[in-house]
């Protein structure tokens, strides 16, 4: 019916030398199944790709769950010397998932930071804050000192040279009355005036600009 | 398009003209059923036309051994291809200590064992060099100019997908060696400002080196990004083959000694 079609020209589709369009149609159907067909193709994409992608960022936004690890009684620790004690950071995957906390009393000659529940023990994590290196303590110099690139601590964890960016991290401690033990909990970062930050990883400065470049993560909270 | 002839078969593939008196010989040869079976597939696929496409192309004059390090870096990722593969047959990406233990078997008591993950592991180095040299030929040679500046744009993504692998497969051994590079490696990200903390937690799962640390570096170095490469590889050769070779900066065009002479009288007219 070739006359009737030219017939029912519509004037928005005359342009585009279309035929089969009727009157007052603003979108063809050729032109509706086009979007259809690929609007249809992206759900069925998006329905794999998203949950896929959200699987694997997911891990941002999970957060760790806290404990506290009794470490041993009060007498172990003495206001000059530090103890080693071992510390699981993450469960279940053996020698890999633990780490090191140098730990003292806290001394208030030297620790000025304000004293609270949380530290009358010190306890510093013993990864560097330059990459993530294992820093070890000597005792005649009373210094932490890191074997990947030469970063130096003193007695408070403070950056005495080299590479770090800020303080050695610390866990936070309490007195279990209950037990008699001494218990570690979660890491913590301090800048250099050791203010406490949530945790954040080696290599981010925590001094001025620093804190709003490295914000805290989902993953991690202060206390 | 113009048809590109076919090469000629060679000599052991022609078909012998039969002999008088030869009626009784085999109906069809060995060759002629090989030439059948091409034909076979050729027919339904037209593959023979892209394989001339790809293999008989022209290339300027004035190539020479530097212009094989492509083709060398291409061999260097099929070896880390196959070698990949069979010692995924082995590997265990176990953080408790399966994963040691089962690179420890390849090593010392799986039969070649040892060769094929020392292939694995020296290969990536090779493969490194040579794609860095690929790169200073390119670069030195100004065959980055138009029109093949996409050609060096999908090198340098390919260049860096084969340093992503270098860095997740540096910790499959799951040795201190490896830990601690790769917890050094995972904190150099993080010091990207703003997105550093959240790259950290994606690439460790996490905001502690993990259970599912290795697993994820393990995918992302067997699956992720070999996939990711391979697809590269196929569009950086085909605009190699559809743009064809550039040729060394040394070698200029031939210009008739006529058209030079005309050339200069009409600029020195003007």
């Amino acid at each position: 019916m070739p006359d009737r079609r030219k017939l029912f020209r519509s004037k928005y589709t005359l342009d585009r030398n279309m035929p089969g369009a009727f009157e007052g149609e603003t979108v063809t159907r050729r032109r509706f199944m086009d979007v259809s067909a690929n609007a249809a193709g992206a759900i069925a994409a998006a329905a794999f790709t998203l949950p896929a992608l959200g699987f694997a960022i997911g891990p941002i936004f999970s957060r760790l769950p806290w404990s506290w690890q009794a470490v041993g009684p009060a007498s172990d620790f003495t206001e000059l010397v530090y103890v080693v004690k071992v510390v699981t950071i993450v469960e279940g995957i053996g020698e890999a998932g633990k780490s090191i906390a140098y730990m003292r009393k806290r001394n208030p000659a030297i620790d000025t930071e304000p004293a609270d529940q949380y530290n009358e023990f010190v306890a510093l994590s013993s990864r560097c804050m330059h990459l993530g290196c294992p820093v070890r303590y000597v005792q005649a110099a009373q210094r932490f000192i890191c074997p990947c690139h030469g970063g130096v601590y003193d007695f408070r964890g403070q950056v005495a040279g080299g590479p770090p960016v800020r303080p050695l991290d610390r866990f936070y401690t309490r007195l279990n009355e209950a037990t008699g033990l001494v218990e570690v909990g979660p890491r913590y970062s301090v800048n250099t005036q050791l203010r406490r930050f949530s945790p954040r990883d080696p290599g981010e400065p925590l001094d001025g600009i620093g804190q709003y470049l490295y914000p805290a993560r989902f993953s991690t909270a202060k206390l | 398009m113009p048809k590109v002839p076919a090469p000629p078969l060679p000599k052991a593939l022609k078909p012998a003209p039969r002999r008088p008196g030869d009626e009784d010989g085999p109906a069809i040869t060995p060759a002629e059923a090989g030439i059948t079976v091409v034909d076979w597939i050729d027919e339904r696929t037209s593959l023979s036309g892209g394989l001339r496409w790809l293999l008989y192309r022209k290339v300027p004059r004035g190539i020479n051994w530097f212009y094989t390090l492509g083709s060398a870096t291409l061999f260097a990722f099929l070896s880390q291809a196959v070698t990949g593969v069979f010692l995924a047959m082995y590997y265990r990406p176990d953080p408790t200590g399966g994963a040691y233990e089962s690179i420890r078997y390849i090593t010392d008591d799986a039969f070649l064992g040892q060769f094929v993950r020392g292939m694995h592991k020296w290969g990536a180095s090779v493969m490194i060099i040579l794609i860095f040299l690929h790169m200073g030929r390119v670069f030195f040679f100004g065959a980055y100019k138009y029109p093949r500046e996409l050609t060096w744009v999908i090198g340098v993504t390919l260049l860096i997908l084969t340093l992503v692998m270098g860095f997740t497969g540096y910790l499959l051994p799951f040795d201190q060696r490896s830990y601690w590079a790769t917890i050094v490696g995972v904190n150099i990200n993080g010091t990207g400002p703003f997105i550093g903390p959240y790259l950290s937690d994606f690439l460790r799962a996490g905001p502690e080196f993990g259970a599912n640390t290795l697993s994820r570096f393990y995918a992302i170095h067997m699956l992720l990004v070999p996939a990711a490469i391979i697809a590269l590889i196929g569009a950086h050769l085909y605009l190699v083959t559809k743009l064809g070779i550039s040729a060394p900066p040394w070698i200029h065009p031939e210009v008739e000694p006529d058209s030079v002479a005309e050339y200069e009288l009409e600029r020195t007219e003007v």
